[in-house]
């Protein structure tokens, strides 16, 4: 559930692109969010706060350089883990996860049923 | 620890990668003043960049004993080092896709069985399911070796090469070693940084020791090449044994951490004078493809990083470990091609041996030194050995 | 096998990439820019081909300057491949990228790297939290998307960058709840000995002044000469420290912006071998090239802020140096034209860079800041801390492979982009060497990352 944001989009006189937005499923809920505009972006001015957990200690992470250097901005992207969200640009209908923990991958599902699962974090 | 710069030793291991080091510790122990020189620093090339495979699985028939040897010492490393270099027993598994691998498997596992070796075993479909879930299911069988595993080469080195020192070698990085000479019963080690003397020498020069063989007056036919290896990022975990497939060249690992090995044989230029093996990213192509027919839910996942270390390649494929032939005190152990690591262990103790005794406490005939001049018979029957 | 053969390969499509796009595809030579974003621009100028006029107000002249360049690259002929992600160069000319979830390639006879700056790490506690970016980030989520803070931010350090996006919030109507600036006495100090040269900039000088005036105006509270920043929060940000004029001092907020300048994005030229030397001007690594900026590897050339950070004109000039260098390499352009053009463009690079030594030195980022204390981390990827780095020193670690094969540290998803400054300067600082004696990450492809699918797929 997004928290209060710490980002907005400024509001532009009508008829720019500022003022379209778009509806993707964040975590499996709809969300509007700005379009026009990169995946992260979007979700920091939705009030998104958390994009990952690092995969070292379970730590949150998000955004920091904003321009695919960092790689902080990860997240599963219609299927596709470990995307740089900075880098993507946002459209409607997309799926977009955060990554917690390792990146899991779909194993196929004879496998899924016997595994223990590994210790998902906040 | 000694406080001198081991100008004057009785023995001067040149090259500091696995072997080297592993030599440096076992003369160490042994009671000589045994100094090391290396070029760059201790695990720089091949010793510190290859796959980290504890392999006695697939091994040439000559080089087995000296594996099974060197596994045992593997599995108790901190008992030798005091560290464990990241050891983990993971098991090899070496897969076939079809029922024609699998008689090549099968027939594998009979010969040593003849040759009275029972390490590798034939395990059917439903024990490769147990022991690695998801992999592809047109998978026939495999060998199976339990005791096998993985371990991380820098540390590694670096466990022998802090041994050693602690042991009392002295050891000396960024000092390539230039030219050897004889000086009487003595040897000379000419390095930019001065003139190193001692009674006996260690060839462990990896990719450049075939320039040291050749200054003794034995030239060996070694080649420098590269392999070409990838990690990729962290996924949940999914395998734990080491795998191999028959039809094609693979080797595969997944770490604690997530992150996945990929080698597989592919061969690629190495510059030796340049100290550089140069990635094809296409070729890894075929790597790819191996990984994702065996796992194909893995297609997503990214590559961080691919390289290439300089590993020196023997024609036949063993290595050269061994008493020079040409010149008095001088002990070779180099050309592992891109095999040697899981055998560091018990090289340097068969350098130690060589050295101190004149004599190695396993069959190393196969890995002479002079073998490239002898006819085709002789080298024959040393492999049955 | 290639899939496209070209003159010239340029990689970036920012002030440096455009501008030699556009005097290399001027003589006649096929020129394919590659680039990951999908318009030009690069960071400094990004977005710009879509910018509103109020965009442009609020963002500044230099800014707004950068359209002019992007409409000439547009009409230039060359071909702008959007993106892509060039995941490999070669020192034989081959430039491999993904795109589209596909991976390809194209042959080149001459490449030109305009990759760039990106911010310099801020090691600090707690600066990997959430809610902590760099003032880039704040200006790209600014340009690209119109996002600023939604309540009063910080901006934490040094730079002009760091006062150009307070002055461009202030702009915009957006609450900065404070200015800490490290800058303090010394440096002051330290810049009056280039005052000769930052005379001859006086352009910048004027802007910058100007420019602090406004924030002042802007009734935005300044704070300076500020140490021992740390950022509080458990799992985001709640505070930030620091010490001014010698009193502790803590801000609340939720957003912290950091910026102590940009350094030369290398990971190309160091994964093509190329030479580099430690600056200790800029402190970082630049590549060695000649007066085209010709690396030591034949046919490749490095422009803009990827060689040394000198702005972005400086860069448009060296991108145009650069283009008809490689025109001329490639045989589109004689020599003596080429010397004849380039002779102007050089008189006007060396006015643009004689700012350069004043604010370095007054910008210099200062060594808490650079070679922190134990228990930060360095390694954002792999959490490897400044005492753990300091622990492989200890064992004989001399160097920052080492250190990455002994505990991780660089081998995380950015490849040390975010580390391997200050593991060079820890590595340096521990053993008593200068930086360049201890080097730097050997640098390997994939520069970005390609699935095991792509790769497979392509063979």
């Amino acid at each position: 559930m997004p928290t209060d944001r710490l980002f907005q989009r400024i509001a532009e006189p009508a008829g720019s692109a500022g003022a379209d937005t778009v509806t993707i499923e964040f975590n499996g809920a709809p969300l509007q969010v700005p379009a026009q505009c990169s995946v992260a972006a979007a979700l920091l001015a939705s009030g998104v706060t958390r994009f990952r957990n690092s995969p070292v200690s379970g730590e949150p992470r998000a955004p920091y350089c904003m321009m695919g250097v960092c790689f902080e901005c990860l997240m599963e992207i219609d299927g596709q883990p470990s995307r740089q969200s900075c880098l993507v640009t946002v459209r409607e209908g997309m799926r977009v996860r955060t990554q917690d923990g390792a990146r899991t991958l779909p194993l196929p599902p004879a496998v899924e049923a016997g595994r223990t699962e590994e210790v998902e974090h906040g | 620890m000694k406080a001198d710069n081991g100008a004057d030793a009785d023995v001067i291991v040149i090259g500091g990668g696995l072997h080297g080091t592993s030599s440096a510790l076992h003369l160490a122990r042994a009671g000589l003043r045994v100094t090391l020189l290396e070029a760059d620093y201790c695990g720089r090339h091949a010793s510190g960049v290859n796959a980290g495979g504890v392999r006695t699985l697939g091994r040439h028939v000559a080089e087995i004993p000296l594996a099974l040897a060197s596994r045992n010492l593997w599995h108790r490393l901190a008992d030798l080092t005091g560290d464990d270099a990241g050891f983990v027993p993971s098991g090899q598994l070496k897969v076939a896709e079809t029922d024609a691998e699998l008689d090549v498997l099968r027939q594998r596992v009979a010969e040593l069985e003849a040759l009275g070796f029972t390490h590798e075993t034939m395990v059917d479909t439903q024990t490769v399911r147990e022991l690695v879930p998801a992999i592809a299911p047109h998978v026939t069988g495999a060998i199976w070796v339990r005791e096998d595993g993985h371990a991380l080469p820098y540390r590694a080195v670096t466990a022998f090469r802090l041994a050693a020192a602690k042991a009392g070698a002295v050891i000396h990085e960024t000092t390539p070693a230039q030219r050897v000479e004889q000086a009487g019963t003595r040897w000379k080690v000419h390095t930019p940084r001065g003139v190193f003397h001692a009674d006996r020498l260690v060839n462990a020069a990896g990719a450049w020791a075939g320039e040291f063989a050749a200054q003794i007056g034995e030239p060996v036919p070694v080649e420098a090449g590269g392999l070409m290896l990838m990690i990729t990022h962290r996924v949940a975990p999914f395998v734990k044994p080491v795998l191999g497939a028959t039809g094609r060249a693979l080797s595969f690992k997944q770490y604690a951490n997530g992150t996945v090995m990929i080698g597989g044989g592919l061969r690629c230029p190495a510059d030796a004078q340049a100290r550089h093996g140069e990635v094809d990213m296409l070729r890894l192509g075929t790597s790819a493809q191996t990984v994702t027919a065996l796992f194909p839910h893995l297609g997503p996942l990214g590559i961080n990083r691919a390289w290439a270390g300089v590993e020196a390649f023997m024609p036949d494929q063993i290595p050269v470990i061994g008493p020079s032939k040409a010149a008095p005190g001088v002990v070779h152990a180099f050309g592992f091609s891109a095999h040697g690591f899981e055998l560091g262990p018990i090289v340097g103790q068969i350098v130690a041996e060589l050295v101190t005794e004149g004599h190695a406490s396993l069959p190393i005939d196969a890995f002479a030194v002079d073998r490239f001049n002898q006819p085709r018979g002789a080298v024959a029957g040393a492999l049955r050995d | 096998m290639a899939d496209m053969d070209v003159d010239i390969a340029i990689i970036g499509a920012g002030p440096a990439g455009m501008a030699a796009a556009v005097a290399a595809a001027a003589t006649g030579a096929r020129v394919a820019v590659l680039d990951e974003q999908d318009a030009c621009g690069g960071q400094i100028y990004r977005a710009i081909q879509r910018a509103t006029p109020e965009r442009l107000r609020i963002l500044g002249p230099d800014y707004a300057a950068g359209r002019a360049l992007a409409d000439r690259f547009a009409a230039s002929g060359a071909q702008h491949i959007t993106g892509a992600a060039v995941w490999q160069v070669t020192r034989e000319h081959a430039v491999h990228y993904l795109r589209n979830g596909s991976v390809a390639s194209l042959q080149a006879r001459q490449v030109i790297l305009c990759t760039g700056a990106m911010e310099r790490p801020f090691p600090i506690p707690g600066w990997t939290l959430p809610g902590v970016l760099t003032a880039g980030a704040a200006q790209i989520l600014l340009k690209s998307a119109n996002v600023v803070p939604a309540e009063p931010v910080v901006l934490a350090g040094c730079g002009p960058l760091l006062y150009l996006l307070g002055w461009q919030y202030v702009r915009a109507g957006v609450p900065i709840r404070a200015i800490v600036d490290t800058t303090d006495g010394t440096d002051y100090q330290r810049a009056l000995a280039h005052l000769g040269g930052a005379l001859a900039g006086w352009r910048y000088l004027k802007k910058g002044l100007a420019l602090m005036r406004a924030l002042k105006r802007g009734g935005v509270p300044f704070y300076k000469g500020a140490t021992a920043l740390s950022v509080e929060g458990t799992d985001a940000v709640r505070a930030l420290r620091f010490t001014s004029r010698g009193q502790p001092q803590r801000i609340e907020t939720r957003a912290v912006l950091l910026h102590q300048g940009v350094v030369p994005n290398t990971q190309f030229s160091w994964a093509l071998r190329a030479a580099h030397r430690w600056d200790d001007t800029q402190l970082c690594w630049q590549p060695v090239v000649d007066e085209w900026g010709m690396l030591d590897v034949p046919g490749i050339l490095v422009a803009g802020d990827g060689r040394g950070i000198g702005g972005a004109v400086a860069a448009a000039l060296q991108g145009e140096l650069a283009g008809l260098a490689a025109a001329h390499n490639v045989g589109k352009l004689d020599g003596a034209q080429r010397d004849r053009m380039a002779a102007p463009l050089r008189t006007a690079l060396r006015s643009h860079l004689s700012i350069r030594p004043f604010l370095d030195a007054l910008y210099r980022p200062k060594p808490a800041n650079r070679v922190p204390a134990d228990d930060v981390v360095v390694c954002r990827c792999e959490e490897v801390t400044a005492g753990d780095i300091r622990s492989f020193v200890a064992l004989g670690c001399s160097g920052p492979n080492q250190a990455k094969s002994f505990g991780r540290c660089g081998m995380g998803p950015c490849q040390g982009r975010q580390c391997g400054l200050t593991v060079t300067e820890i590595i340096a600082d521990a053993r008593g060497v200068p930086p360049q004696e201890v080097g730097y990450y050997r640098i390997r492809p994939p520069i970005k990352p390609v699935t095991l699918g792509e790769l497979a797929r392509e063979s």
